[in-house]
């Protein structure tokens, strides 16, 4: 019997109208989804993946259209179908589960409601039994309590399990194609592995096919069949997971697989082969002055919010373990009593989830905020005690300095790099003058590897590894003693983050830096970092040199992060991930 | 959706890149070129209007009272005789006058308080806010009715009571874009740079908001026309003989239901134009500055 | 929701303690001798003297916002010098003409301008969508009292379809048996058909006056919400569900877009209660608006103080009311009160 794709699209062009005229999103691909498969279409911002989900369905923007070529779904040509029966396919047919769960659900209406109002639409419930399948379907998607469930609003509930409600409204009408757009970008790394699982188990029993986009080569290759990976617009390299992981062909696969964080590689292996002499012009290299004497020493430093100015999330899940007023803690501890000690030269990883109380750590270190209790000793000193404000005009300002995770938040739109870059030098060094200034900033730029021709340029006009190596210089401007990096490379491009990490690493070196990098990400700190802190609910549940903790966990929290990561398994039979237990 | 603009080809400076996009704006949308003319012709009236007019707008000419349009008199003349035409070109300097001297003031008034709120907290932001809150639980022109009363029936007066009706409006715009970027990245990182929170203030938050409060200025340009023409309209603050639009539409009301249309009808549309002009002006410029808010 | 209806409640007080603050602060700002103000220009000097100590001028600011508070506790709002009556009393008498007014007025303008910015949001590029655009913003710059100048002449001068703009009723006419003092409410109770038209015909007018001037704002804040709320991402999940276009629109989007239309209602409010005011003066109808504007040409103040004062108390409750509809909307505010 051959075996007609369920889907087949050939020489897909699509074509925006913008500003500056016409742009091509998606040029000239080829690709075909058989019954049952997961394809897995992988890319970087820019690449085109969800532009060419978004043709597949025809719900691109007003401004975009399908300029060439067929999208044959069953025999009927999406790119040319009525507006009607494509209707009939959407939710029915193909569906789509999007990035962000919570602000994909009508805020304002109950999530059982939405579900009834598909079933409706495509006559798969009658109003009698719609609600009784919603609840049977909330349960199918491992809801806890889904009879309740039913009437919660969006903002009542996780991401996760706005997740959930998303996956059981693509799901509802058994679909034979699910098309998941970025799904677990945004979730933490354990909630992640959750959904995967649950996404490709439910595809499975319903024998549907799915396609996969995200950024993460291992993430791809974890659960899809094959692989398209995709750069401007086009199909570069199409091949089974297996191929596509442990023998790439193609240039830009290659360096997007050699630039994938994991574990047995070390940071220069991330750089693409061409690239990997170590970077240039470094200054002379800085005699640190006491090896392993302590810079930054933390007792039990606490921080307390009280509750009235928090989010409804951790209220609202009381709300529904219990009906009925019961005593609350005034105060919510974002940080609860952390103790650890950074030493000269040392670079320490500080790790955890959102929400775990890691990045207000660090605002507390580099004293942005004020802690509540505990003692913050930097070089003998205990500047715990120093009110922010005062502290900005302190000479010890210079000594800590801190690396942002978004580049364009953390650059003001309306200085140039140039200027932003100059900013702490006119504020907090001896030197004057305009030449002088504009001098320092350009070895700064050289450092950093910031071609000098972009200092006058604005944020808006550099790209995102432009912006991260001017908030680089910015923050080694003074040559700052601890630098602490919150998320550096959280928002880049992964081919760009690996760049950006040989040079921090490059630059620790030289300029005998200790830093403290803040990450959610695992492999990225077992790249930089030879000490890690695992944190969790304002804790520190474990620490020690980071290969023990990543081989041999003590922790169970530790061993669940690291379970949690992508592991591409190319076992003969690809073992089936075990049936979660409902999730409260 | 993926991220779609093609690499920017190097710009000499911010300034020419918003020309360029300016550029586009008027050419999407020539009725904000339109306006744009329209707000020159008006500055050129109020401005030079008073030397050019063709007659004396206070002198009255019993003989040619009621006249309708014609070759001599452009816009008739009124009971009075006087030359519709001329009263209305001499208006616009007054009109002009009140809309700048209250907008330049409350946005003094209203954009510092407002800043200082959204950026520090605390007691600025309470105290501004109740301000502002207790402003905005009289319907406002009914604040402004009350004000004039009770302060007395000047020019200045009116400029005042428009100034501070218009208070809460501009000190709340400004208080959420200085609060929007109290926490931003760039903010931070001016701390660590040893930036003190006043220098944070003056150097890094109000010029980024400086597009948005220009752009609410020129709205509310129109609105304090508006708002001291009704006044006058109800014989506040601007006096006969004066010349000024809200009080001839005033003055040729009773005309109007018999007939003789002309003394009501140039001043009115006068007063439609420009603050139709001033509205105009604000959007375009506002989809200059923020594409993100166009309505 | 009952918690929540007090909280709204309770952050109304603050307001009223301003409003009344503002307007005792506002009779004692008066230029010159408040006492010779509220006395009237052909007052004496015993006249103004008596004036002065029943005023209580003569005591601590204090004790006199002591009485104020009193007076206005028991409804006094002192007395009109043109009428000789209680400002308390006329304003009373006066208040339904001018809500009647303003009530038609809004119902027009919400009846064209919401479905008018749906239109215009749904159908981008369109012809509607062009003329929802230029009327918002020529809407928003048409002074109201020229716009009902021009009523006046063309459908009354020129086409002699309306009536002559002098108040509620004709000559001929005298209005219904008092219930709620709204003449079209109340000829309908009374089943007059000839009154209640009578009626319709004059309020026509005045009340497509106001219903312009509230339809741009209205309008434009309708369009300007359904399109945010069309491209957020819910609606494209709606859309990628297959959802019929009714239900995407009507369902989804506009429940969501109504949430900002409701708070700009009450600033509608704001300018609707003072466009009262001018709307009365051209069309010489009797509502407490032109019972200010009288008492202010004749110098007559506590009609104006008290004028400030109800109107700003209505705003108060109506605004206190949209809050409460705003929390019946939207499902967030009300549960996370």
């Amino acid at each position: 019997m051959t075996a007609i794709p369920l889907l087949d699209v050939r020489d897909l062009t699509v074509e925006f109208t913008t500003r500056r005229g016409i742009v091509r999103a998606v040029e000239h691909i080829d690709i075909t989804i058989a019954k049952g498969e997961t394809v897995g279409i992988v890319g970087e911002s820019g690449s085109g993946k969800s532009v060419t989900s978004y043709a597949v369905m025809r719900i691109l923007d007003r401004a975009g259209r399908i300029a060439e070529g067929s999208v044959l779904f069953s025999n009927i040509d999406v790119a040319s179908a009525d507006e009607d029966v494509l209707r009939d396919l959407r939710g029915r047919e193909i569906s789509m589960i999007f990035q962000n769960p919570r602000a994909a659900l009508n805020p304002i209406r109950k999530v059982g409601r939405q579900i009834e109002d598909v079933l409706l639409q495509h006559v798969q419930a009658t109003h009698t039994d719609a609600t009784q399948k919603t609840i049977e379907l909330l349960d199918q998607v491992r809801i806890a309590q889904p009879r309740e469930r039913y009437h919660a609003y969006p903002f009542e509930l996780s991401g996760g399990m706005c997740q959930r409600v998303v996956i059981a409204l693509a799901l509802a009408c058994r679909p034979q194609l699910l098309i998941a757009d970025e799904p677990t970008t945004g979730l933490d790394v354990t909630t992640q592995k959750v959904v995967m699982d649950l996404i490709a188990e439910l595809t499975r029993e319903r024998g549907m096919s799915t396609i996969l986009i995200t950024h993460d080569l291992g993430l791809a290759a974890t659960y899809c069949d094959r692989v398209a990976v995709m750069e401007k617009g086009r199909v570069v390299e199409s091949a089974s997971a297996r191929s596509i992981f442990t023998t790439p062909v193609d240039r830009y696969t290659r360096k997007l697989m050699r630039a994938t964080p994991r574990p047995g590689v070390s940071l220069r292996d991330l750089l693409p082969e061409e690239d990997a002499a170590p970077a240039t012009a470094i200054v002379a290299k800085f005699a640190p002055k006491d090896d392993r004497a302590p810079l930054l020493v933390v007792q039990k430093l606490v921080k307390e919010y009280s509750r009235k100015s928090l989010d409804g999330f951790s209220g609202v899940l009381g709300k529904f373990v219990r009906r009925g007023p019961a005593p609350e803690p005034e105060t919510f501890r974002a940080v609860d009593g952390v103790s650890f000690t950074v030493r000269r030269g040392e670079s320490v990883g500080l790790v955890g989830e959102s929400g775990c109380g890691k990045s207000t750590t660090s605002a507390m270190v580099m004293r942005l905020i004020d802690k509540s209790a505990g003692t913050i000793v930097f070089d003998g000193e205990d500047i715990g005690e120093i009110p922010p404000k005062e502290f900005a005009k302190l000479p010890m300002r210079k000594r800590i300095q801190m690396v942002f995770q978004d580049p364009t938040d953390s650059l003001n739109p309306r200085f140039t790099a140039a200027r932003a870059i100059a900013d702490p030098i006119l504020r907090l060094s001896e030197i004057k003058g305009r030449d002088a200034v504009r001098a320092r900033c350009e070895e700064l730029a050289r450092q950093v590897g910031l071609p000098l021709d972009l200092l006058d340029r604005f944020p808006h006009q550099l790209s995102g590894g432009q912006k991260a190596r001017v908030g680089i210089a910015r923050a080694i401007a003074l040559h700052p003693e601890l630098l602490i990096l919150d998320e550096p490379t959280a928002a880049l491009d992964v081919s760009v983050q690996a760049v950006v990490l040989n040079l921090l690493q490059d630059l620790k070196q030289s300029l005998g830096m200790s830093y403290l990098f803040v990450s959610h990400d695992l492999n990225v700190v077992r790249l930089l970092c030879g000490r890690v802190l695992v944190m969790r609910a304002g804790k520190i549940v474990e620490e020690g040199p980071t290969e023990r903790v990543l081989v041999a966990p003590e922790a169970q929290y530790t061993r669940d992060l690291l379970a949690a990561i992508p592991r591409p398994n190319f076992a003969p039979a690809r073992a089936r991930p075990e049936r979660l237990t409902a999730t409260p | 959706m993926t991220d779609l603009a093609p690499r920017s080809l190097p710009q000499s400076s911010a300034a020419g890149a918003t020309f360029r996009h300016a550029r586009y704006v008027i050419s999407e949308n020539p009725v904000t070129g339109v306006a744009f003319g329209l707000f020159v012709l008006i500055v050129l009236a109020a401005v030079l209007g008073p030397a050019l007019v063709p007659y004396d707008p206070l002198a009255s000419n019993t003989d040619a009272a009621l006249k309708p349009p014609s070759v001599q008199h452009w816009f008739g003349t009124d009971q009075l005789g006087r030359d519709v035409f001329s009263r209305v070109v001499v208006a616009a300097q007054l009109d002009f006058f009140i809309a700048v001297a209250s907008v330049a003031l409350v946005f003094v008034m209203g954009g510092l308080a407002g800043v200082a709120a959204g950026f520090f907290g605390g007691w600025t932001d309470r105290i501004v806010g109740r301000i502002a809150d207790t402003i905005m639980a009289f319907p406002l022109f009914v604040l402004a009715m009350g004000i004039v009363a009770a302060l007395g029936n000047t020019v200045q007066n009116i400029i005042l009571a428009t100034a501070i009706i218009n208070f809460p409006l501009y000190a709340r715009a400004a208080r959420a874009e200085a609060n929007v970027r109290r926490e931003a990245g760039f903010i931070l990182a001016a701390r660590l740079s040893g930036n003190g929170e006043l220098r944070i203030l003056l150097t890094q938050i109000l010029p980024n908001i400086m597009p948005i409060m220009i752009v609410q200025m020129s709205l509310t340009m129109g609105y304090a026309i508006l708002n001291a023409a009704g006044l006058s309209f109800i014989g506040l603050g601007v006096r006969p003989p004066t010349a000024e639009w809200g009080i001839m539409v005033a003055d040729g009301a009773a005309f109007m239901i018999s007939g003789e249309w002309w003394i009501a009808f140039f001043p009115g549309a006068a007063l439609m134009t420009a603050v139709f002009c001033f509205n105009l002006l604000g959007d375009g410029l506002r989809d200059i500055v923020d594409p993100q808010r166009r309505t | 929701m009952l918690r929540m209806t007090l909280k709204r409640l309770l952050m109304a007080v603050p307001s009223l303690v301003g409003v009344v603050i503002v307007t005792f602060l506002l009779t004692r700002a008066l230029p010159g001798d408040p006492a010779a103000y509220f006395a009237g220009p052909a007052a004496t000097k015993e006249a103004i003297e008596q004036i002065r100590v029943s005023l209580g001028l003569d005591k601590p600011l204090i004790i006199q916002f002591g009485r104020y508070l009193g007076d206005l506790a028991r409804g006094d709002l002192g007395n009109s010098l043109t009428t000789g009556q209680p400002v308390g009393k006329e304003i009373r008498e006066r208040l339904p003409a001018s809500a009647e007014l303003t009530l038609l007025g809004l119902v027009l303008s919400i009846s064209i301008a919401v479905p008018l910015g749906i239109l215009a949001a749904t159908r981008p590029g369109s012809l509607i969508d062009h003329a929802c655009r230029v009327l918002a913003t020529a809407g928003v710059s048409l002074p109201v009292f020229f716009t009902g100048l021009i009523l006046v002449y063309v459908f009354y001068y020129l086409l002699g379809w309306a009536p002559a703009p002098l108040g509620r009723l004709d000559v001929f006419y005298s209005p219904p048996p008092q219930v709620t003092g709204f003449y079209l409410i109340d000829s309908a109770i009374a089943r007059d058909g000839e009154l209640f038209l009578a009626s319709l015909k004059q309020l026509i007018l005045p009340a497509a006056t106001l219903g312009i001037f509230s339809l741009a704002p209205i309008a434009r804040m309708t369009r300007a919400s359904m399109l945010a709320v069309l491209a957020s991402d819910f609606v494209r999940t709606a859309r990628a569900s297959g959802l019929a276009p009714y239900t995407v629109i009507v369902t989804y989007a506009f429940r969501n877009a109504m949430i900002p239309v409701v708070t700009t209602l009450g600033m509608v409010f704001s300018f609707l209660l003072g466009a009262n005011v001018l709307v009365e003066k051209v069309f010489a109808w009797p509502g407490i608006g032109s019972f200010a504007v009288e008492a202010l040409i004749a110098s007559d103040f506590a009609p104006v103080q008290g004028f400030v004062l109800t109107m700003a108390v209505m705003y108060v409750a109506l605004n206190l009311m949209i809050d409460i509809l705003y929390g019946l909307i939207d499902p967030r505010v009300r549960i996370e009160a």
